[in-house]
């Protein structure tokens, strides 16, 4: 029992932190000791997950599998703590605006962040439900946090939207263990394999339910309604944690469930196709809706749901003799790419809505001039997007579009390609508007001398060190690719082996 | 060996990318750093174009030194450097940073150091923003060089990507066109639209061959390749084709001349364009020889195309600068008319043409640029009588049209010779059409200089200095040398081109030679051209063909 409890270590010690910060808040006013307590939640859980690691827990699982300690769910609890970091990092200005709900902030990132990892190690349905609404309620409160019209709007919409997709997917469940018998992903595969006359179209049904109910997590068109309000409505903060931590949940769960339990071949085939066409629908509604916006928060959302797309292609590639693992690595290693990009673009976008105001993309006019440095990260976090090297995002699309050729799907590596050739439009227009129509400006900005100069630019110091951390991480996956593949390799052979 | 163990292409590789850095990081012109840094010497400008100019000269000199010191008697890749970057053979997706020059190669390298070098000379009055300036044209350098030594798909076209930002941000901050914007984005998303065509072929290369290496590839057999290899070649054929450019994708290379700054027209036009001839010799045939095979007169007929049609769309243009730009779509219709006639003649003669049209248009535009400093206008219709005015500029500008129109002694007509020579007993047609393109070239070339040099004096100008700064005397000189150089012993390019393209040649007729003789062999035929493929490198064309008749 106890060696059960261990495994949860982690997780267990988040929730305490959680805990802990919501009666602090009641106590302590110091934003920095809140910021550092949650701060050292995350660490600690990190340095938890090491030293299981170290001690040789892998592999492990407590309570029926509802808990799983493989290299799977380890690669997803960095990840996440990662992005819970910088999450926390980007609010410091957040959270001198809200003095007096501190800790309920701190603490609802905390639990989000804990859900998510459980949902990456788990082995069973009903720990994924469990893992899947902590985390999920928490981002409906925090989306609705700032109380405004925006915000209670677009936390309401996420709330009713998430309802449904989560009824959707209780339903697919429901559907699972009836027939199967078990709430066990190892379970229903077996189940699966012995013979599945007569309920194959259940389980196709089944199926179909999962996936949109998952797809709705992970942003993936046509559920991607709730995406833009919940961006721009809720605190940016927390579109950044949404854009990457939400989708790395959702990835990971997806990954899990489609493999481990519904990995059956002639299943399979009808699943990769329907993620081929969501892959693709994805990237062109996400790419055509991001071109005509003007705001800077609605461009990064709807940019958000065509990369949700590209990770699709992942899902559908799969060859024989690579085997199965071959896609879903490329999918790790792109999202911890994409993670560090977006963390970027949104860092910078939150640094320049502390001083300006807005997040207009016009506001970013002459960026290039007064604030070199935050410009600059902010056009390579789009190249990065766009795909264009040297970056973490060449050599992930790089990789997903490979696994697609070697699985036969050259049309959908193709429609990727293009569908980068569609976003550079858009991801360029801020680059454009940054640099070079600054030089046209340039006789009246010298004259202006109320413009923000650099020097007014420089984020604060916790903003500061998580943008250099997330830049540092998109040059080095964009130049150093090979460690994070094998990482990523490693951890999908953990669930296909 | 001066390549034995040291890593002389990659020093040549990250040297600009080192002095781009240095620049960018150089302390700016802004009151509060005037006084911390006084004591450099200079201005912003200054210091910003001595260090692009040393740098610059830096690598030319090493790229000299190279040319000096390559192997003329080895054929292959030279002073490789090679390791594995991203390992992961398990997922099938290993990229190798792989360099190497062989005869193909190397003087297409020396081109690039030397056009960058004189970019940076004749931009020696940019005072907008010159810190950028002059990094963004190292990165660009960098990025040609990448090009032309990667023997990695991948890593080619990485380098192929990589220069598309500085090219965007040079025309449409530094740009002189009031459409500067538009044109600077419209070459960028034809060239990723090219390229994204192009991608997905190389990763069907790859996926086949089960490696990205140029090498390993070419000796692969392609046939399992989940495409059909026509349409991989016609994918990274139109990659390239945008680049070079191919009529009808050519739209987007009059506004980006039209609008760009003089410097940048000139590294354009000298070795950017030359990027798309490169890739198809050296992937597009090398890679896929049984399908050049078959394709050879579709694509010589494009060609065709792109000559006359660019030839006649160029004598209609009164803006000398788009002159230029339409008639290096003609220029370069030669030499995928070159590469398609497959011979060793003809595809040296097309390598050739990359570098005397860099060359030649890159000092056509350099002296419209000097001239339009002066006059501040580059139509036909403004300009009337200016070798009376500006006798060095118009001398300048008069040579370097009759070096594009093909006069002997120049290196143009070199070019175009050896093209009709190798390709007129290939394509007796097209080749017949497309000398049409030569004489609609020397029309618009004469009909231009006699419009605007020549004629009566203009008073309008008679108050214009000619050129007489030391860096346009050594502009106009360093050009006009190498084309005169060329032109009168064309033998010290001609050797390298002929070593490298004749793996190529021999490569497309080894598998030409085995389909058509007999039936039965035709199943033999994929052996025989992969294990040919292998020893070319070895053997002379001469040898190979031998052993190929003698196979029945």
């Amino acid at each position: 029992m106890l060696a059960e409890v261990n495994l949860l270590g982690p997780q267990l010690l988040l929730m305490v932190v959680g805990g802990f910060l919501l009666v602090a808040d009641l106590f302590v006013k110091e934003r920095r000791i809140l910021v550092a307590t949650a701060m050292a939640g995350l660490f600690g859980a990190v340095l938890y997950s090491t030293v299981l690691l170290v001690d040789g827990k892998v592999g492990n699982t407590a309570f029926d599998e509802i808990l799983v300690f493989d290299q799977f769910a380890l690669f997803f609890q960095f990840l996440l703590a990662g992005v819970a970091l910088a999450a926390i990092g980007a609010s410091w200005e957040t959270l001198a605006r809200i003095p007096s709900r501190r800790g309920e902030y701190l603490a609802l990132i905390l639990f989000s962040t804990t859900g998510l990892m459980l949902l990456a190690g788990t082995r069973d349905l009903i720990g994924i439900f469990i893992a899947l609404e902590l985390s999920s309620i928490s981002q409906y409160i925090l989306v609705g946090f700032h109380k405004d019209r925006f915000s209670s709007e677009a936390g309401l919409k996420y709330l009713l939207v998430g309802a449904i997709a989560t009824a959707v997917l209780l339903y697919g469940m429901a559907i699972l263990i009836g027939i199967s018998g078990s709430t066990n992903l190892g379970a229903i595969s077996a189940f699966i394999a012995t013979g599945n006359d007569g309920v194959f179209e259940a389980l196709i049904f089944a199926t179909v339910l999962l996936i949109v109910g998952f797809g709705f997590k992970a942003a993936v068109a046509p559920f991607h309604m709730w995406v833009p309000d919940a961006y721009t409505g809720g605190g940016t903060p927390i579109a950044a944690f949404l854009s990457v931590a939400s989708k790395a949940g959702a990835f990971a769960i997806i990954i899990r469930v489609f493999f481990e339990a519904l990995g059956d071949d002639l299943l399979a085939d009808h699943w990769k196709t329907i993620f081929a066409v969501l892959a693709a629908l994805s990237m062109f509604v996400g790419n055509i809706l991001a071109i005509q916006q003007t705001n800077m928060k609605r461009l990064l959302a709807y940019s958000s749901v065509a990369q949700a797309g590209t990770l699709l292609i992942g899902l559908a590639a799969i060859t024989a003799d690579r085997g199965d693992t071959l896609g879903a690595g490329a999918i790790l290693f792109y999202l911890a790419g994409y993670t560090v990009t977006n963390l970027t673009a949104f860092l910078v976008v939150i640094a320049v809505y502390n001083r300006v105001g807005s997040y207009e993309i016009s506001a970013y006019r002459g960026l290039g001039r007064r604030a070199p440095l935050l410009a600059g990260l902010l056009a390579f976090a789009l190249i990065s997007l766009i795909g264009l090297p040297p970056s973490a995002g060449f050599f992930g699309k790089l990789y997903l579009f490979d696994t697609a050729v070697q699985s036969d799907l050259v049309w959908l590596a193709a429609l990727g390609v293009v569908n980068s050739v569609i976003s550079a439009a858009y991801y360029i227009r801020p680059i454009k508007v940054m640099f070079i129509d600054a030089a046209e400006d340039t006789p009246d900005m010298e004259a202006d001398a109320d413009a923000p100069r650099q020097g007014s630019f420089w984020p604060n110091p916790v903003l500061a060190a998580t943008l250099g951390l997330t830049t540092t991480g998109i040059l080095v996956i964009g130049l150093a690719p090979s460690l994070l593949i094998d990482v990523a390799d490693e951890a999908v052979a953990a669930i296909l082996g | 060996m001066l390549g034995d163990g040291f890593p002389v292409l990659s020093v040549l590789l990250f040297l600009p990318i080192a002095g781009a850095v240095l620049i960018a990081l150089l302390p700016s012109e802004r009151v509060k750093t005037r006084a911390a840094f006084e004591w450099l010497p200079g201005g912003e400008q200054d210091r910003a174009k001595w260090l692009a100019l040393a740098i610059s000269l830096t690598t030319f000199v090493i790229a000299l030194i190279l040319y000096v010191d390559f192997d003329r008697g080895q054929a292959g890749f030279q002073f490789t450097d090679t390791f594995t970057w991203i390992s992961a053979s398990d997922v099938g997706f290993d990229v190798g940073y792989s360099l190497g020059v062989d005869g193909l190669s190397m003087p297409l390298i020396l081109l690039n150091a030397f056009l960058t070098t004189i970019a940076i000379l004749i931009s020696w009055r940019v005072d907008l923003r010159p810190k950028e300036y002059f990094a963004f044209i190292l990165i660009l350098e960098a990025s040609v060089f990448g090009v032309f030594m990667a023997l990695d798909l991948l890593l080619f076209f990485l380098f192929f990507e990589l220069e598309l930002l500085p090219m965007f941000m040079l025309i449409s901050i530094w740009g002189s066109g009031e459409r500067r914007n538009y044109s600077a984005l419209k070459f960028v998303l034809y060239t990723v639209f090219g390229s994204s065509f192009m991608l997905v072929g190389f990763l069907v290369l790859g996926v086949a061959a089960d490696s990205f290496d140029f090498r390993v590839i070419r000796d692969s057999d392609l046939a399992g390749a989940v495409i059909p290899l026509q349409i991989v070649f016609a994918f990274i054929l139109l990659g390239f084709a945008v680049k070079l450019p191919v009529v009808p994708l050519h739209t987007w290379l009059p506004d980006a001349h039209t609008d760009a700054p003089t410097a940048v027209s000139v590294l354009l036009a000298g070795v950017l364009l030359k990027m798309g001839g490169y890739g198809i010799l050296r992937l597009v045939f090398t890679l896929m020889p049984d399908v050049a095979a078959d394709a050879d007169l579709a694509i010589a007929i494009i060609a065709t195309v792109s000559i006359v049609y660019g030839a006649i769309v160029t004598i209609r243009q009164t803006d000398l600068k788009r002159l230029i730009a339409y008639s290096s779509v003609s220029h370069m219709g030669f030499v995928l008319l070159g590469v398609s006639a497959l011979g060793v003649t003809s595809m040296s003669g097309a390598a050739m043409q990359l570098v005397t049209h860099g060359l030649i248009t890159g000092m056509l535009f350099a002296m419209v640029g000097m001239l339009y400093d002066r006059t501040h206008t580059r139509e036909l219709g403004q300009m009337r009588g200016m070798v009376h005015h500006l006798p060095l500029i118009g001398a300048g500008l008069v040579f370097a049209g009759l070096a594009a129109l093909g006069l002997p002694a120049l290196a143009g007509f070199v070019a175009e010779i050896t093209i009709f020579l190798g390709a007129f007993g290939q394509h007796p047609a097209p080749t017949a059409v497309a000398i049409i393109g030569v004489l609609l070239a020397a029309g618009y070339i004469m009909w231009a200089l006699q419009r605007s040099m020549f004629g009566p004096r203009d008073d309008k100008w008679a108050s214009l200095k000619d050129a007489d700064t030391w860096w346009e005397y050594s502009t106009i000189g360093a050009l006009a040398a190498s084309i005169i150089l060329i032109g009168v012993y064309p033998k010290i390019v001609m050797d390298l081109f002929e070593m490298g393209v004749e793996p190529i040649a021999a490569g497309i007729e080894a598998v030409s030679a085995v389909v058509g003789s007999d039936p039965d062999l035709i199943a033999q035929a994929g052996d025989a051209g992969t294990s040919l493929n292998n020893v070319v490198d070895q053997e002379t064309t001469a040898e190979l063909v031998a052993s190929l008749e003698m196979a029945p």
